[in-house]
């Protein structure tokens, strides 16, 4: 069920866009954000907001890789692997959170605490490597700090 | 060299607040422009500016405004470029999160000089927390009467929103961002019909960069005059570099349009990393061929680095050591193309990943003779022949490393191991 808090943001949504479909990766977004994944039920009831067929919601959903339609962790490590990450220790960071989590590209820890992602350039090669949590950066990680990072989430 | 246009204000606390815009002077272009000029002024004076388009493509921006028909009756779009997803690029990101109003402001200029009443800025999801600042700064602006209905008077409507993504490199492609803002996969159109027809909702759309509007109030304010000196001909003003890789200070640094490359790298960011020596340049972003360090007097302006044949591009500068393996470097950026690539095309669906596999292939030491064949010819059979240009930027790159590091190539195969190490850690 769409809360009525949540059915007022969306009406706000709508009134951005001549077309309402184009409320569609807000929407998404925002659904997403309260209910941590994009479930059938979810991109169902996606589709009567937006008056579309599901299968209008699902070709988007599965598009765009912010946009999850399985379960994830309650903190999504995203590990940029791009080439200026790459070059400034990027895979080590990938490495030390597979051994000290145990899970590899895609998986999520059994007491779904951590789910890790590898993920293209996210536009902080300057201070890389990074990893983003959630919605936030974490940047010029080693070892030392990532080990901060992940003690301070549980 | 260095000069800060731009990037004036950032450094200062609170840079992001309208009231420090408006006491470093913002505001006052839109003002003047609104009470003294008319849209066709506006761009005017951003054609003879020379700005062209900071977002890879580097079409002059006074000129992409001029294609929008006139008197259609239809609504006019503009859509701000805030995807920023080439790899190696993180300057409209810095504009957005330290001074969103200067943004604002050269959507709002743009927005008249074309006619458009409602503009939105597309900005890539991961991006949270400068859509946050910018949602912040645009409700500043509206409540101050920057924005919204007869902005300062002047019988004017200009609304701007902004519009998150959710993670596809494609997406900054400006036909792909339209479809993505229309609530769509993000799937290039062909073309033409080009925007500036048949864009947003069918309608007359203008697709411009965060940095390229950025630049427009300082146009105004200045005068395009003083603009264009600040660059060789026909490449005015300054230029954001994003600077990464092996270099001992990354950053964004902003310096005139025709520096050359040694000296943003020398004496801006202090040289390459440990004192190491240099292997390799990526002057625009991944999607352009790599320069070797014998390159690197190069000026920093269109002509001049494709004169060297590579592209300004984004000016992602990704910066390689001596100890690079020019065979990973090539498989991480063909990886990046692989997983990006829409679907759409058979060459670059099925091309993309193959390139990835036999880079990957080489790269462990199972290379085998003709390889390298192999590759050029995939490039030759993607380039020019997709529907966007995501192809070519996946074929350009790893044709280039074969290119200028042939013999390293040629070594990984014959003695199945590396010539390099340790440049990735
Ligand atoms: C695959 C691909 C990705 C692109 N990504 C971006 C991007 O992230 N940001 C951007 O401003 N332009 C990007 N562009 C260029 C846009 O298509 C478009 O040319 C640009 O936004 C025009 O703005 P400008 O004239 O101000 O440069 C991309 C192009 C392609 C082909
Ligand atoms: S070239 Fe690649 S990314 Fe571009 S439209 Fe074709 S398949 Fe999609
Ligand atoms: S390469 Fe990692 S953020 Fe760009």
């Amino acid at each position: 069920m769409i809360s009525d808090a949540t059915r007022a943001r969306i009406n706000e949504l709508f009134e951005r866009y001549p077309d309402r479909r184009s409320a569609m990766i807000p929407l998404l977004l925002l659904l997403q954000e309260e209910r941590g994944w994009l479930s059938p039920e979810t991109m169902r009831e996606a589709g009567e907001v937006l008056d579309l067929p599901p299968v209008r919601i699902y070709e988007v959903a599965t598009f765009y890789t912010m946009l999850r339609t399985r379960p994830c962790g309650k903190y999504l490590l995203q590990v940029c692997r791009n080439l200026s990450c790459s070059l400034v220790g990027g895979e080590g960071v990938l490495r030390h959170i597979e051994k000290r989590l145990g899970i590899h590209d895609g998986q999520t820890t059994p007491d779904g605490c951590f789910t890790l992602m590898t993920v293209e350039c996210l536009g902080s090669c300057g201070t890389g490597p990074v990893v983003q949590v959630n919605g936030d950066y974490h940047e010029n990680l080693d070892v030392a700090k990532l080990d901060k990072l992940l003690d301070s989430l549980t | 060299m260095e000069e800060r246009v731009l990037t004036r204000n950032i450094g200062r606390p609170g840079s992001e607040t309208l009231k420090a815009y408006r006491d470093s002077g913002g505001y006052t272009a839109l003002s003047r422009a609104l009470k003294e000029m008319s849209p066709e002024d506006v761009a005017e004076r951003v054609t003879r500016s020379g700005l062209r388009g900071r977002g890879g493509a580097g079409f002059p921006t006074g000129k992409k405004w001029s294609f929008i028909p006139k008197g259609t009756g239809k609504q006019i779009y503009l859509c701000v470029n805030a995807d920023e997803s080439e790899p190696g690029t993180f300057k409209d990101r810095l504009l957005i999160e330290k001074d969103p109003h200067m943004v604002v402001e050269g959507t709002a200029l743009a927005a008249y000089a074309i006619g458009c009443r409602r503009a939105y800025i597309y900005i890539r999801g991961e991006f949270v927390h400068g859509a946050r600042v910018l949602e912040g700064a645009l409700r500043e602006a509206r409540a101050a009467g920057f924005l919204g209905r007869d902005v300062l008077g002047s019988g004017v409507d200009i609304e701007i929103h902004v519009h998150r993504g959710a993670g596809a490199y494609i997406c900054g492609e400006e036909t792909a961002l339209i479809e993505s803002l229309e609530g769509k996969r993000g799937h290039p159109r062909l073309k033409p019909p080009f925007p500036a027809v048949v864009g947003l909702y069918g309608c007359p759309t203008v697709v411009n960069n965060v940095e390229t509007l950025a630049c427009v109030p300082h146009i105004i304010e200045r005068g395009p005059e003083w603009f264009a000196s600040l660059g060789p001909p026909n490449n005015g003003g300054t230029k954001l570099f994003s600077v990464s890789g092996h270099v001992s200070r990354p950053g964004v640094y902003e310096v005139r349009m025709g520096t050359p490359l040694r000296a943003l790298l020398d004496e801006q960011c202090g040289g390459v990393a440990g004192g190491r020596r240099l292997k390799a340049v990526i002057p625009g972003g991944s999607s352009v061929p790599v320069l070797t360090a014998d390159d690197i007097d190069v000026a920093l302006d269109f002509e001049s680095v494709a004169a060297k044949g590579s592209m300004l591009g984004s000016g992602g500068v990704i910066v390689m050591d001596e100890r690079t393996c020019m065979v990973k470097a090539g498989a991480v950026v063909a990886r990046f193309y692989a997983h990006e690539s829409c679907g759409q095309c058979t060459p670059c669906r099925e091309g993309t990943p193959w390139m990835e596999r036999v880079l990957w292939r080489i790269e462990r030491g199972e290379g085998q003779s003709g390889d390298l064949e192999l590759l050029l010819s995939m490039c030759v059979n993607i380039f020019g022949r997709c529907l966007c240009p995501l192809g070519d930027a996946a074929a350009m790159p790893v044709r280039s490393y074969i290119q200028r590091f042939r013999d390293e190539f040629e070594y990984h195969i014959r003695e199945r191991r590396c010539l390099a190490a340790g440049g990735f850690s």
